[in-house]
């Protein structure tokens, strides 16, 4: 409004001024420009030097990781034989999943919880889902695994679950926490004015609301499950292998190429289901911007 | 209104066992370990037993190839932050390009295939000798763990400066400089202290990490460097001395309060 009051003249002026400052903020950000991109383009070798590495040597016939023997498929036929390996990987993912499955249903439910705590008992409450996030994962590991040894538990799946489940619920808390206190509580409560039992209303009212939460958490924790060595390392017991116990066993005698194999795949998979989604979702928000 | 508290007091419930069994139990079992002996009584020795040379040793060296591999943690990080909110409009698919997506690879692999470059007839060393330079030393070498480290933990560092770096309204940076602070002083003084809240807790992310890793010790160090972390696995795995394993986890325990003390404190500040 207050726009309006101005001269045409000021108006101008204005406009040109905006112009030169868009000018310089433009020169400012091209100076250099080669450069930088030369800096970030070589962090991006940095870190993916191993990974370009660990795929070329799964196509690799030599066993022995310096040479290169020629090109070969036959260690991605050998995966599909290899039962330690399948049985490690089929650990990894049951793990992932039910952990994180667990973690997302105590989580929110935690969340909704401490929403209506008094403040001291929110703020202990919170400060005790920080401790997993903060410790030094090899105390963590430490401390499980005297719990479960004095609770005469045998050490193994159940164990290593657990203990997955735990270092999850805070990942769950962090990304619902936020979009529950974002919530207008009157449109749970309009819901029970009108009669929808409180679990109906929250399903129909509060549980939409909170799902972008519930799954970037989920998705948080299931990449810290797949991706925990140290934890496991104290919980896990004889027999029971995931991939990351399974590759640090094998590093002192060599790690089998049906390895390189089987991680070639997952990163493989992972990267087109997340361009896909990506794309998908560019796509939606073209068609929402029409 | 009675009915939802008690509903949600229900739903509090799980959680607020799960809590205290796996979270604070555990805690509390390492310290009770950590202060007796074998037969139950109270002692100080698994904790004064740090002063044992081979303890102290592995602790020093420890905190050097920490606070080393935090430094080039840093050094790396701030620039490629500041390039990233500069110049690339696309810069958030940028970081999950540069962060997340190599974490869907094992990061044990990632690490033990740093051997691969690093060894005596590796990468680096076969393009040296093929340039006529001398090979070099790498593998087993605090520099490898060193590099480890960096690769390991540089998106913990990277993460909070982006997201301070890119929080700060470009309009104060115009301000200083048309206020005619050189780009130098507008770093120093604007940019830097605005962008110090991300620096603290990226140095956090990495140190602690660092200094109690094992596993990359044991990929790049071949068993040569021993390390804090290191001597504690080995008294939980190999030797059983939970006691004398509990002890030294306590010392480690201190050094990360002091840490978490230190980034709330600066996380306060920032508040008021």
């Amino acid at each position: 409004m207050e726009k309006l009051t101005y001269s045409s003249g000021t108006m101008r002026k204005e406009a040109a001024l905006k112009r030169r400052i868009a000018r310089q903020e433009q020169k400012k950000r091209y100076r250099h420009l080669g450069l930088k991109r030369f800096y970030i383009a070589l962090i991006f070798i940095f870190m993916y030097a191993p990974i370009v590495l660990l795929i070329i040597q799964s196509f690799n016939r030599s066993k022995s990781r310096g040479h290169w023997g020629g090109f070969t498929l036959k260690w991605y036929a050998s995966l599909f034989t290899n039962a330690e390996i399948l049985q490690a990987f089929v650990t990894t993912i049951l793990l992932a999943v039910l952990s994180s499955l667990i973690a997302v249903i105590l989580g929110t439910m935690a969340c909704i919880a401490m929403d209506r705590m008094k403040k001291m008992d929110r703020q202990l409450m919170l400060g005790v889902t920080n401790i997993p996030m903060l410790n030094a994962d090899i105390v963590t590991g430490v401390s499980f695994m005297l719990l479960f040894m004095t609770l005469r538990m045998e050490l193994g799946f159940g164990t290593i679950l657990l203990a997955h489940i735990t270092f999850n619920i805070p990942y769950v808390i962090l990304n619902v926490m936020p979009r529950y206190r974002e919530l207008n509580p009157h449109i749970y409560e309009a819901a029970l004015d009108l009669g929808a039992t409180p679990a109906r209303a929250f399903f129909k009212t509060v549980l939409p609301e909170i799902m972008p939460g519930i799954l970037s958490g989920a998705l948080m924790a299931f990449t810290m499950s797949l991706d925990d060595f140290i934890i496991t390392h104290f919980t896990t017991g004889a027999g029971v292998d995931t991939l990351s116990t399974k590759i640090y066993a094998e590093v002192k005698l060599g790690i089998k190429p049906e390895m390189y194999a089987l991680s070639a795949m997952i990163f493989v998979t992972v990267l087109v289901l997340l361009a896909l989604v990506n794309r998908s979702q560019t796509a939606e928000a073209r068609k929402a911007g029409d | 209104m009675n009915r939802t508290k008690h509903i949600s007091r229900v739903l509090g419930l799980p959680y607020r066992l799960w809590a205290a069994v796996f979270i604070v139990v555990p805690l509390v079992m390492v310290i009770w370990y950590g202060l007796t002996d074998a037969n139950g009584h109270a002692t100080f020795a698994n904790v004064a037993a740090i002063a044992d040379p081979a303890h102290s040793k592995a602790l020093l060296m420890s905190i050097l190839l920490a606070a080393a591999a935090t430094l080039v943690c840093l050094l790396l990080a701030y620039p490629l932050c500041m390039f990233l909110v500069e110049t690339e409009s696309h810069s958030n698919s940028f970081l999950t390009m540069l962060l997340i997506i190599p974490m869907w690879m094992n990061f044990l692999l990632r690490t033990y295939a740093w051997q691969s470059i690093l060894e005596k007839t590796g990468i680096l060393n076969t393009a040296l000798t093929a340039l006529g330079l001398h090979p070099l030393r790498l593998i087993n070498t605090p520099g490898a763990i060193i590099l480890g480290m960096v690769y390991n933990f540089l998106p913990f560092m990277v993460l909070p400066i982006y997201n301070s770096l890119e929080k700060i309204d470009p309009n104060v940076i115009n301000a200083a400089r048309d206020l005619g602070a050189s780009s130098r002083q507008t770093f120093l003084k604007v940019t830097f202290p605005l962008s110090l809240p991300g620096v603290i807790s990226g140095i956090n992310l990495v140190f602690v990490p660092a200094l109690t890793t094992f596993v990359i010790t044991s990929l790049l160090g071949g068993g040569k460097i021993l390390l804090i972390g290191n001597v504690i696995e080995q008294e939980f795995t190999l030797a059983y001395d939970w006691h004398l394993g509990s002890g030294l986890s306590l010392v480690l325990l201190i050094f990360i309060i002091i840490s978490v003390v230190i980034s709330t404190l600066t996380d306060k500040e920032e508040e008021a």
